[in-house]
């Protein structure tokens, strides 16, 4: 049995995340819902030399809000936090593979706006529109 | 057991509904998002369609014959509304543009003049956000108090709670007839004699029950009634507020303008005698004769009709839908006590995942909090997926919709 939007890996994803769960005295510490379907995810980051040394999230919701963020975690670790500000919504349709078309595309950016408001508070920068935007 | 004969013929119904022969994702159309907005009828599409075609005006003003024409459709339509809810007077039909819009003009203007501080506001925990907001606002605004009857475990409120929290201190009541959650069908009858007991004011929102069962205002004996057009095969943007005409009358207007003054001078202005004291500005003209239109259709079928038709595709529906592993209904578990709105969960499946697997097969719910979060938050639930059904659905449909749960849930067990 096969589904466009529930594709095998984002079910795996959904059911084993990885990365998930809590880091030791995390550097940055984000969290965000949408209200609209009570998706809720908390991004911990370790950072040394402007690197994401180490990622975990935590969170609770559906399969594409969760997915998304535990495919993020992984892609964005030993990354500069430059090049994660520089991230945006093709990156994670390309990691889930697919588009989750208007209705749910709130749900896949959740995690990736988590993590850009995570890095602009650490780095004391003022929040951007297009970071407001995603969700 | 015998299946009861319905006296609607669903197969030839189906034909008077256009949008019903569109697919969606290469499967027909399953449309189980009633309680959301009604699909529409030809008469109700062709009766707008003609309006614009051969007599738009502006009414009651003109003195041309497409205004006179206009004026009467649009008049026409109230005088059906008022019968269908078996209304005292045909001026005690107030338009607006929606129940939330009818709900906000009984705070803005009975609910100013009369609510203040220490009063207190009786609504119940299964209530829309559209008839807990405009309170909320208006006990913050005079220091009143809101506060909510909870509900039991099937589903029904709990009729300890409406007794305890209805007091002399109580100013209005505002109970949902039947539940866009739950489904639930309140006793309203026996709730607003409680109310007037005290000396309140009560508010019926009529949203979900006056699409899907027949309805009398005067039998209730409620003050205020509110419902809207689209939930009930009408257009968007047109809906009723119906009001007792002594309260009406004395109530201060809503909203000012055009329409609704009788003399306007520099230093001041009088009202129009009811409705149109109510009803400022061009109102939504075509929407008034849409709906009046949807309630034509619908008397047609017969209110009786169209119940028993539900409660057989419901009962049917959680029938089938038990066979489901891991299946939660929730409500009351007697068709007998709702209407055709069946909220569920399927296991650990976040709602808005089965509702983007079911639109994949063609099928239409809803999903989230359902504009209900109180409900939500007490049941402690974060998110529920919804089907509802009206006069068109039919039994393979539900059927159609199983098979849909049962892909959903082999998906998501690997």
């Amino acid at each position: 049995m096969s589904s466009d939007i529930y594709k095998d890996i984002i079910l795996d994803y959904y059911r084993n995340p990885r990365n998930f769960g809590d880091l030791p005295e995390p550097d940055v510490r984000a969290k965000d819902s949408n209200p609209l379907c009570g998706d809720v995810i908390e991004m911990q980051l370790k950072i040394n030399d402007g690197k994401i040394n180490d990622i975990r999230f935590k969170g609770k919701g559906c399969a594409i809000s969760q997915a998304s963020a535990s495919m993020l975690t992984e892609a964005v670790k030993g990354k500069t936090l430059d090049e994660v500000k520089a991230m945006g919504k093709p990156d994670v349709l390309a990691l889930l593979g697919i588009d989750p078309g208007p209705t749910r595309i709130k749900c896949a950016l959740l995690g990736l706006k988590v993590l850009k408001v995570g890095v602009y508070g650490y780095l004391g920068q003022a929040i951007t529109e297009e970071v407001k935007q995603l969700v | 057991m015998v299946a009861k004969v319905t006296t609607i013929n669903v197969s030839k119904l189906r034909e008077d509904f256009p949008i019903l022969n569109r697919q969606v994702n290469g499967k027909p159309l399953i449309y189980f998002d009633n309680a959301a907005t009604s699909q529409k009828p030809k008469s109700v599409i062709e009766t707008t369609d003609r309006y614009y075609r051969e007599y738009n005006a502006n009414i009651h003003r003109g003195i041309h014959k497409l205004a006179e024409e206009a004026t009467l459709a649009h008049e026409e339509a109230r005088e059906k509304i008022a019968k269908f809810i078996n209304a005292r007077h045909t001026e005690e039909i107030i338009f607006a543009r929606n129940a939330t819009e009818a709900m906000n003009l009984v705070a803005f203007t009975w609910g100013k003049a009369n609510v203040g501080k220490g009063d207190k506001i009786v609504l119940t925990i299964m209530e829309h956000h559209s008839d807990i907001v405009p309170w909320q606002l208006l006990a913050q605004e005079k220091g009143a108090r809101v506060e909510y009857v909870k509900v039991d475990e099937e589903g029904s409120l709990r009729q300890d709670e409406i007794h305890e929290l209805i007091d002399e201190t109580t100013k209005l009541v505002c109970v949902t007839q039947a539940s866009n959650v739950l489904g639930t069908i309140n006793p309203v009858k026996e709730i607003g004699k409680v109310a007037h007991r005290y000396g309140a004011m009560f508010l019926v929102d009529a949203a979900q029950s006056v699409p899907h069962m027949r309805v009398d205002v005067r039998d209730i004996d409620c003050d205020f009634f509110a419902f809207s057009g689209h939930k009930m095969l009408g257009p968007t943007g047109i809906g009723v507020l119906h009001g007792k005409r002594e309260h009406l009358q004395k109530m201060p207007p809503f909203l000012g303008g055009g329409e609704m003054i009788r003399e306007v001078h520099t230093t001041g202005a009088s009202w129009k005698d009811l409705p149109y004291k109510y009803e400022a500005g061009t109102p939504n003209i075509v929407g008034a004769i849409g709906l009046g239109a949807a309630v034509d259709y619908l008397n047609k079928i017969g209110m009786e009709n169209v119940l028993e038709h539900e409660r057989e595709i419901t009962n049917y529906a959680i029938r089938r839908m038990a066979e489901v592993n891991g299946i939660t209904i929730y409500g009351p578990k007697g068709v007998a006590k709702r209407v055709g709105v069946l909220s569920f969960n399927l296991g650990d499946i976040h709602a808005h995942d089965l509702a983007s697997i079911l639109d994949e097969e063609g099928i239409a719910i809803r999903s989230g909090h359902h504009c209900a979060q109180p409900l939500m938050e007490f049941l402690n639930v974060p998110a529920m997926s919804r089907a509802s059904f009206y006069i068109y659905n039919t039994k393979e449909e539900v059927d159609a919709f199983i098979n849909a749960l049962e892909k959903a849930r082999k998906l998501f067990a690997r």
